[in-house]
């Protein structure tokens, strides 16, 4: 269906192609998911199936790319818009029209199909992917998981053969996401459409691949297989598979079921050792579970009112009880109690919506509480001037990029300093740990997704804040560049700095938290050890958890390191 | 559903008593706009400029305010919670922005209007003799402010009916009624439109990272600052959203023989001109004769050209809107009222616009503000916004179903989710509602959107026409 033969991309401005010798068909009816480490060229050689690149985004493609016969040297991507349906990662940037249907029906009347069958095709793509009761909905009204489903049924309206999609899940919650590859799953098993997928997120996907396209690394030519044998090789690759490796499993297995199966004498040689839990310094009672509600917290917000003047900074880096917030009609925050004291990581998690940004950003004094009290190492946030604020708290926004304002890195980090009233070079060498061999003189915009996050990182512990906030701080990082991020989270929390996380990614939760916070609907539904909370939550649970159920191990580097002590 | 009957207070939160019932009021429903039934965008455009026809005709204060108070009645009673019908606000605060700057002016400026009574004397600038005729400062008399005043909320009046026809007007769904060569530039005009949106919220998050990064976010030079990183931002939503057009099939053109193309661009070019000769004739007092023959063959001539150029396009349309009785009784309502206050002012000019000089509180016309009341036509003709929520007083069917349809209708993400999701707390291991063979890396057939995940294949057969 997909044929590239000897395909390779070159941009003029780029020292090296971004792709090269790209030779390999992806067949009719195939799920085929395309890795790799970020930066190797995914997202061209996405370009490239729908006549992208080189039409759009200039640069040069050597060889020849087909799509369903068509070659898209000779057919620009409007020609192509009736046979490959491409979906991006931000189905906000797809959407032309403002409401569902609308959209559905955009590509449709383009292509210029006659009314009576845009009507039915829309009602058919309304239950082929379950948006029904969304049909009139304005499309910024609509959650994560659903504006991607729309994005992609507005593509399928036209009948494309080929499905193109660049990271569908990357910013979607794990329910959301299942919904997505669901619809996916659907339309390979029913449609019989050719996917073609990047992603990020592997474990959620690989399962459902029929073909793996890894592109190692730069430059180098794709290797092509079935996903065990490709994930056998893979730099990128889920924890199921880092673990079936550890283990020593052949043939790897993909799936949670699969490992789980053959999991029986790992879990027995386990069975007698103990998780390294990583300790929570200041050694006090377990993290109890906060839960003061209603009356009472209202009572005793009321009562501590004068008493929290005198209160001091005390252990608690941040203290938040019965706190509200309300965007306009509507409750963000309802009756939120948290403590996080020094030293200590929490991750927040729930689906997109729950309130966990609207945590973090009433931490930092963006939102006013309509009720409770938030204190941040003895300040109150909403009330403190944003440059003593610094001193207390800092925020990665979701979007690093916007904390980022000048032209290069020096730059950059000379204006923390100055923020920060720090001395000159602190940010300087805090970049240099955390980001080495990255020149003064790069622009921030050149770095890549985990670089830029290390940048911001940087220039928010300039001023040496208690309490560091991180939102949804994994979003378009490969596995390296998460790797790398939890080392640098463990190093700050060792140093003392307490550390809030909003994320999605339950792996990520499961290296880095000692606590988990899930939020639901703006109130907290559970609080307590991360073991504890993810391992019961069939949603939260990391894949290891799953396999090794009911022990309570979380991540491979902790198995790694408990059987290289055993042995 | 059993999320949202989770979340209602009863289950989840037991200890707010208070909180429970002061909910549901507050979060009102969505109201979305229904397409079967919806108006045609132009006739709400007919009806809002028919206002605004009759507000240019009038400078009394009273019928001026009138006319503000029948374009927000229909705005409150048939809008809908569209993120377009939340621009009437900022048409309102353009309005008083408008009375004010006018009325600054005739501080600073003065006014032409003489005047005995007078307010407060300014320091006045002398200006050199050729800057005759321009005055800075002085003397304000009330007589001018008032004048000002009432010219000020003239234009106020004006943008808010514009104001009000944006705000019940679907923006996307007027454009496709154009012709189809006028096609591209309409999409132009929707794009530029959701782009504003965009701006603002780019801004707001860009002042959020300033305060994050310790400086002031308050400000004009903290505005200034986000700037270029503001636009940066847009140019590069612009490019995503260009690519994924032209990966969507637009601009697609069918083949057109080149006599037709040529055909086609002499009617347009020579419409066009005959129009503007057309309309120079009209208005210049020697051509009274030939302007308006040639304004009509000027305007033949160029529809003829763009119902020819339309051919090049190969676009279809989906659900154009209908243009039926209730579209002619709302347009016919604001044609009304333009047509009756224009015929006011032949039979009462000076009610319509009440001297300035000598001060005086301004009558009320009788029959001018009985026609300015035409206009309320469509709030009782036009069709309801699908749910009608508290703010319209609307009649609320009683019983849990609607109030758990109006719920949902609000919440974030309505759709039924996993059985999972709606769990207000997490159970223990093995005792969730979903085998946990269903969650995230299981089994790939178990996903697949069976009859359980209601996500996908819940509404599927039913719902089918």
């Amino acid at each position: 269906m997909i044929r590239f033969e000897h395909v390779s991309v070159s941009y003029d401005d780029a020292p090296r192609p971004a792709l090269t010798g790209v030779d390999l068909t992806v067949p009719e009816g195939e799920l085929c998911l395309l890795v790799g480490p970020s930066g190797v060229g995914k997202s061209t050689l996405l370009g490239t199936v729908s006549g992208l690149v080189p039409h759009f985004t200039g640069g040069t493609l050597h060889g020849r790319v087909t799509v369903a016969g068509r070659d898209t040297r000779t057919h620009k991507p409007r020609e192509m818009a009736d046979v490959v349906g491409t979906v991006g990662q931000d189905p906000l940037a797809h959407f032309v029209t403002d409401t569902v249907e609308d959209e559905l029906a955009y590509g449709m009347e383009s292509l210029g199909v006659p009314p009576a069958t845009m009507r039915r095709r829309v009602e058919e793509t309304l239950d082929l992917l379950g948006l029904a009761p969304l049909r009139d909905r304005p499309l910024a009204t609509l959650s994560g998981g659903q504006q991607q489903r729309v994005a992609i049924g507005s593509v399928l309206t036209t009948h494309p053969k080929v499905l193109v999609l660049d990271e569908p899940t990357s910013a979607l919650d794990p329910a959301a996401a299942e919904e997505v590859l669901a619809v996916l799953q659907r339309l390979v098993h029913d449609l019989g459409t050719t996917v073609l997928l990047a992603e990020h997120r592997l474990e959620r996907v690989v399962q459902y691949a029929d073909q793996v396209i890894l592109l190692p690394g730069p430059g180098a030519a794709p290797v092509v297989g079935d996903p065990a044998s490709v994930m056998a090789v893979s730099p990128v690759h889920p924890p199921v598979v880092d673990l079936g490796r550890l283990a020593g499993w052949s043939p790897l297995p993909l799936t949670v079921r699969d490992a789980r199966r053959r999991a029986a004498p790992l879990r027995e040689r386990l069975a007698p050792l103990t998780p390294a839990v990583p300790p929570v310094p200041d050694a006090g009672p377990p993290a109890p579970v906060r839960r003061v509600r209603g009356a009472a917290a209202r009572l005793l917000s009321r009562v501590g009112r004068p008493a929290a003047v005198t209160e001091p900074g005390a252990a608690a880096a941040a203290e938040v009880t019965g706190l509200a917030v309300r965007h306009g009609r509507v409750d963000a925050l309802r009756e939120v109690g948290l403590s996080v004291r020094a030293g200590e990581t929490v991750a927040l998690m729930g689906r997109n919506g729950a309130g966990k940004s609207t945590l973090l950003r009433t931490l930092v004094g963006m939102h006013e509480p309509s009720r409770g009290t938030v204190r941040v190492g003895g300040a109150v946030p909403h009330r403190t001037g944003p440059r003593e604020l610094l001193r207390h708290v800092g925020l990665v926004p979701q979007e690093p990029r916007d904390l980022l304002c000048a032209d290069t890195v020096a730059a950059e980090c000379a204006a923390a300093d100055d923020d920060a009233d720090a001395e000159p070079g602190t940010c300087r060498a805090l970049v240099a740990g955390l980001l080495p061999g990255v020149g003064d003189a790069t622009h921030p915009r050149d770095l890549s997704e985990g670089q830029r996050l290390a940048l911001a990182l940087a220039v928010v512990l300039a001023a040496r804040p208690p309490l560091i906030l991180l939102d949804e701080p994994t979003r378009g990082l490969d596995y390296a560049a998460k790797a790398r991020l939890v080392q640098i989270l463990r190093g700050l929390a060792d140093e003392g700095h307490a550390i809030v996380l909003a994320t999605h990614d339950v792996e990520l939760a499961a290296e880095l938290a000692h606590r988990v916070v899930i939020l639901a609907e703006g109130e907290v539904v559970a609080d307590g050890p991360t073991a504890e909370v993810v391992v019961s939550s069939p949603a939260f649970s990391p894949q290891v958890a799953k396999v090794l159920a009911p022990l309570p191990w979380l991540t491979v580097p902790q198995i790694r390191t408990a059987l290289g002590e055993a042995s | 559903m059993s999320r949202t009957v989770g979340t209602g207070g009863a289950q989840a939160a037991p200890p707010s008593p208070v909180r429970t019932p002061l909910r549901s009021p507050v979060r009102s429903p969505m109201r979305s706009p229904l397409r079967g039934t919806a108006l045609h965008a132009g006739a709400w455009w007919v009806w809002a400029l028919g206002l605004a026809t009759a507000a240019s005709r009038t400078t009394n204060v009273l019928l001026l305010a009138m006319l503000v108070g029948v374009a927000g009645y229909v705005v409150a009673a048939r809008r809908t919670d569209a993120p377009w019908a939340r621009s009437y606000g900022v048409f309102l605060k353009l309005g008083l922005v408008v009375i004010g700057i006018r009325l600054a002016f005739a501080v600073v400026l003065g006014s032409p209007i003489p005047g005995t009574h007078t307010v407060l004397t300014l320091p006045e600038v002398p200006l050199p003799h050729w800057a005759q005729g321009v005055r800075l400062g002085g003397r304000v008399t009330a007589e001018g402010l008032l004048f000002a005043f009432c010219d000020g909320l003239k234009l106020a009046t004006l943008l808010v009916c514009v104001g009000a026809a944006n705000a019940l007007a679907n923006p996307a769904r007027l454009l496709k009624s154009l012709p189809g060569a006028l096609y591209e530039a309409g999409v132009a005009v929707v794009v530029a439109m959701t782009f504003a949106p965009h701006l603002v919220a780019d801004v707001q998050r860009l002042r959020a990272a300033r305060r994050l990064r310790g400086r002031p976010d308050r400000g004009l030079k903290a505005l200034l600052q986000v700037g270029l990183p503001v636009l940066e931002g847009a140019l590069e939503r612009s490019v995503a959203l260009a690519a994924a057009m032209d990966a969507r099939g637009y601009g697609r053109t069918a083949r057109v023989p080149r006599a037709v193309r040529h055909t086609t661009s002499a009617l347009t070019l020579g419409g066009l001109l005959g129009v503007c000769a057309g309309t120079y004739g009209l208005l210049a007092d020697a051509g009274g004769g030939y302007g308006m023959p040639l304004l009509g063959a000027g305007l033949a001539a160029a529809l003829a050209g763009l119902r020819l150029g339309g051919r090049r396009s190969v676009r279809t349309r989906y659900r154009p809107d209908r243009w039926g009785v209730r579209a002619w009784l709302v347009s016919a309502s604001g044609a009304a009222v333009a047509a009756l206050m224009i015929w006011a002012g032949t039979y009462a000019p000076g009610a319509l616009h009440p001297p300035a000089v000598p001060l005086g509180a301004p009558e009320l016309p009788v029959w001018p503000a009985v026609s300015v009341l035409v206009g309320l036509l469509p709030a009782f003709v036009a069709p309801a916004a699908s749910r009608e929520g508290a703010m319209t007083g609307g009649h609320r069917r009683a019983g849990g179903q609607r109030s758990l349809a109006a719920a949902a209708e609000g919440d974030p993400r309505p759709l039924p989710r996993p059985p999972l999701e709606g769990a207000p707390a997490f159970p223990e291991p093995g005792a969730g509602p979903r085998p946990p063979g269903r969650a995230q890396g299981s089994a790939p057939a178990r996903a697949v959107g069976g009859p359980e995940h209601p996500g996908v294949a819940g509404p599927t057969p039913k719902e089918a026409p």
